[in-house]
């Protein structure tokens, strides 16, 4: 039995699902495929992608990050702080980045050091991340951000790619690459296939599990700082539920919640389905009120589906 | 039974088996894995399955000589087959009485159906004092240790007025005093009339304990004979069906001094272990379980931090503080559970086999692919694991093969040192042989061994040189020639 061939098969399988909403939305609705819908598609495809990127290293090693979307908010509102108070946009994404990598630490060393659980450090920064956000700007939006800033949502590379999308494409290479060919990779697959196993084989198991935090936080880091571009302020209400999106789209590309099986290429077509059937719905436009109901209904039947594959698997043997 | 049929997708897992038991004995069922002994056994207590009911394609099955239909689990319960699996079905948040009687608790109230809880509770303790145990039928059966557990999955059976007593692996979980006691309680109620039937893989203690041995080899009736008539070469020879040696003539080329431990000690767990390791020597440890073998090789191997202790490596002092450092000191351990501690099941055998060794095979961190190819290549073929195919599963392969994926492991991380927990418990005899033969192998080039074994057998036969456990500290040491199990027992058991 070749598991790399049922993965091929498993993503072939959501990859088909992906392009059946774009066809039937498109057959249904012909804006669909308008250059403005491709590129609002495409950059909300960046959004998505890179949180279910950041959730899905840490979903590999058994673990759960609650807190994307208040990483988002926060990072948001540093981005925009820093910048309206006279600092090089450069220097700002820097210090907010920096302070995504001190988020990831901190879940990362509570949970390996201290042992508390992942779900229940990563909702602390869920309530804190917000709170802060709203303390830090009182509640109202951070303005005055200068025109350079917004070409890292709506700038275009080569007249042709948006940048969140090169953005994406980077990171995407990168975290393949990573997962597929380094050691770290192989550490992160081990540790969330048998934690003592890989203990044995003289894997540093907590600096491992600590990464994939630090990683996950940063690429909220990253999306809070797209999304500040895109609105042009620094606004202490976005990223709400966006934790939930992290978790879907992994979830849906087939990464199991029990560990140890994933892969980038997943969670980048469960972002692309996610963002897809958000899109579709307000093509054809169905109540704004329908689509949380939605994708609720999306996110139990994805983990249905994993829970049943884990099961088999225990009794197939 | 009569020639039961049972086919698998793909496999057929029983093939015309005739079985035949007589009342009033206890009778042995053998076999290496995938003999079908536990299909055949689920046969008689069928029981819901993903792949649909356990039941014979063909076949019958007789009792007290009538022809029985078994459909359900009730149905193998009410003809009087009760079945403990090794993996015991009880609830532990009830209390024993209540497990004793689930289901079938008497009743009083009329339809009220309310629970007689006086009854129920001098029913079980009735049952229980037909055993002689001494907890109270009030105990919540998860504060029970596993011997007393299986003594209420006995009661049980006795409560359905069991005729046939079904034990899968019953000593597996035991201590050898509480395996003692249990023989004793199933003579007891052999006298009484019950029959038993267990399965089992540990040839010792079918001699002690049963009165017959069927063997199953690939789904057939391989013979049947008295244990009285019995060797265990002659039980081994019909599992097997050729001539096997379990143990290997063992040549020996013992050098220097590569390894010793001066001291040793972990508050309350092992105290002031000092021994050595000669190169090319197999050094055997001996303990009854919570002797502290265990302990004394995670502290070697830096998985618990040592109060107090010196190891010394080609007579030079090291410090390990994480098994990366016992890696890179030149020390290999083969834990005692290959699925929960040896090995990812989901990944590769490539993937398993290079995990100690990433950095190694990389560089700047990157996995150089030709390389890891080539080691994992060589060891597949010296070990001839079955199938050889580098990106198959582990999951998917069988147990011994399983357990030659995490000696090839070790194996390519290079030990002057190589620690083996258990390393044969729960492979057939066929891997078993193979394995032994691969350990006495390293040793003649060079290694130095320590086997951690609670077989008796598989000690003296293996090790050179023996050191028993007792309490966290060593109690005695024999060289091979002159160890027997008494001898060794009787240093395990040492009190004080």
């Amino acid at each position: 039995m070749n598991l790399r061939k049922i993965f091929k098969f498993r993503e072939a399988g959501i990859l088909f699902a992906l392009l059946f909403i774009w066809v039937v939305t498109a057959i249904l609705n012909p804006r669909f495929l308008s250059s403005y819908n491709l590129q609002l598609l495409s950059r909300q495809i960046a959004v998505f992608g890179l949180i279910a990127i950041g959730e899905t290293f840490v979903i590999l090693t058994e673990g759960i990050d609650l807190s994307p979307g208040s990483v988002i908010v926060l990072t948001s509102v540093l981005v925009a702080s820093f910048i309206s108070s006279g600092m090089g946009v450069p220097c700002a994404i820097f210090l907010t980045l920096l302070v995504a990598v001190v988020i990831g630490l901190w879940h990362g060393i509570l949970i390996t050091k201290l042992k508390v659980p992942p779900f229940i450090i990563t909702l602390g920064t869920f309530a804190m991340g917000r709170g802060l956000a709203t303390v830090i700007t009182k509640g109202q939006p951070v303005l005055n951000l200068p025109d350079s800033f917004s070409f890292i949502w709506h700038g275009m590379f080569f007249k042709f790619l948006p940048f969140p999308v090169l953005i994406l494409i980077i990171v995407s290479g990168f975290s393949i690459f990573l997962l597929s060919r380094t050691i770290y990779g192989r550490h992160i697959y081990a540790v969330g296939g048998n934690i003592t196993a890989a203990r044995l084989s003289g894997i540093n198991v907590d600096s491992t599990r600590i990464l994939t935090y630090v990683l996950s936080a940063v690429m909220a880091g990253i999306v809070g700082i797209l999304i500040t571009s895109r609105l042009g302020q620094g606004n202490p209400n976005v990223g709400v539920t966006y934790e939930m999106y992290a978790i879907a789209a992994a979830v849906i590309g087939g990464t199991s919640l029990f560990g140890g099986i994933g892969t980038i290429i997943g969670a980048l077509i469960g972002a692309g389905i996610l963002t897809a059937v958000w899109n579709s719905l307000v093509l054809l436009q169905v109540s704004s009120y329908w689509h949380q109901v939605i994708l609720g209904m999306i996110i139990v039947v994805a983990v249905t589906v994993d829970v049943l594959r884990e099961k088999t698997k225990g009794k197939g043997g | 039974m009569e020639k039961i049929v049972k086919t698998f997708p793909g496999v057929k897992a029983l093939d015309d088996v005739d079985l035949e038991v007589y009342k009033g004995e206890v009778l042995a069922l053998v076999g290496e894995n995938g003999a079908g002994k536990t299909t055949l056994m689920e046969i008689l207590n069928p029981h819901p399955a993903p792949t649909g009911f356990y039941q014979q394609e063909s076949g019958k099955i007789y009792f007290e000589g009538r022809e029985i239909k078994l459909r359900g689990p009730l149905d193998a319960q009410n003809v009087g087959i009760s079945f403990i699996h090794q993996h015991f079905n009880l609830a532990p948040n009830l209390s024993v009485c209540e497990n004793i009687l689930l289901g079938r608790e008497p009743r009083k109230g009329g339809i009220l159906g309310i629970i007689d809880k006086k009854k129920m509770k001098e029913t079980a303790a009735d049952y229980l004092s037909k055993l002689g145990v001494k907890f109270s039928a009030d105990t919540p059966t998860g504060d029970l240790g596993v011997a007393q557990k299986q003594m209420v999955e006995i009661a049980k059976a006795l409560s359905v007025y069991a005729k046939l007593l079904i034990m899968d692996e019953p000593t597996a979980p035991l201590t050898d005093n509480e395996v003692d006691k249990l023989f004793a309680i199933v003579n007891k109620l052999k006298k009484e009339g019950i029959t038993f039937i267990f399965v089992t893989h540990k040839l010792n203690e079918v001699f002690k304990m049963c009165d017959r041995v069927v063997v199953l080899r690939d789904g057939k009736n391989a013979g049947s004979i008295e244990t009285k008539e019995a060797t265990e070469e002659t039980i081994t020879q019909m599992m097997v069906g050729r001539d096997l040696k379990m143990f290997p003539e063992r040549k020996t080329n013992i050098g220097g001094k590569i390894f010793e431990v001066k001291n040793l000690t972990r508050e309350g767990l092992i105290e002031n272990v000092s021994f050595e390791v000669k190169k090319g020597e197999i050094l055997g440890l001996y303990g009854l379980v919570g002797a502290g073998r265990t302990e004394t090789m995670r502290a070697i191997f830096g998985l618990d931090q040592l109060d107090k202790g010196e190891i010394y490596i080609d007579g030079e002092k090291v410090s390990i503080k994480s098994p990366a450092d016992a890696i890179n000191k030149g020390i290999g351990f083969v834990p005692e559970d290959r699925q929960s501690q040896g090995l990812v099941p989901l990944m590769s055998i490539k993937e398993n086999i290079t995990l100690p060794v990433l950095d190694r095979i990389s560089k700047s961190k990157v996995i150089k692919g030709e390389e890891e190819k080539r080691i994992v290549g060589k060891y597949i073929d010296e070990l001839k694991i079955s199938p050889g195919e580098p990106d198959s599963a582990v999951k998917g392969l069988s147990g011994g093969n399983q357990q030659k994926v995490v000696l090839a492991k070790w194996l390519a991380s290079c030990p002057k040192i190589l620690i083996l927990d258990e390393p044969t418990r729960g492979i057939d005899v066929g891997a078993k042989a193979e394995i032994h033969f691969r350990i006495s192998l390293l040793a003649l080039q060079g290694l130095g061994v320590i086997i951690v074994s609670s077989e008796l057998p598989e000690i003296i036969k293996m090790s050179d040189r023996i050191l028993v456990m007792a309490e966290g500290k060593i109690t005695g040491e024999f060289l091979s020639e002159e160890a027997t199990e008494e001898k060794i027992i009787g240093c395990a058991v040492m009190e004080n």
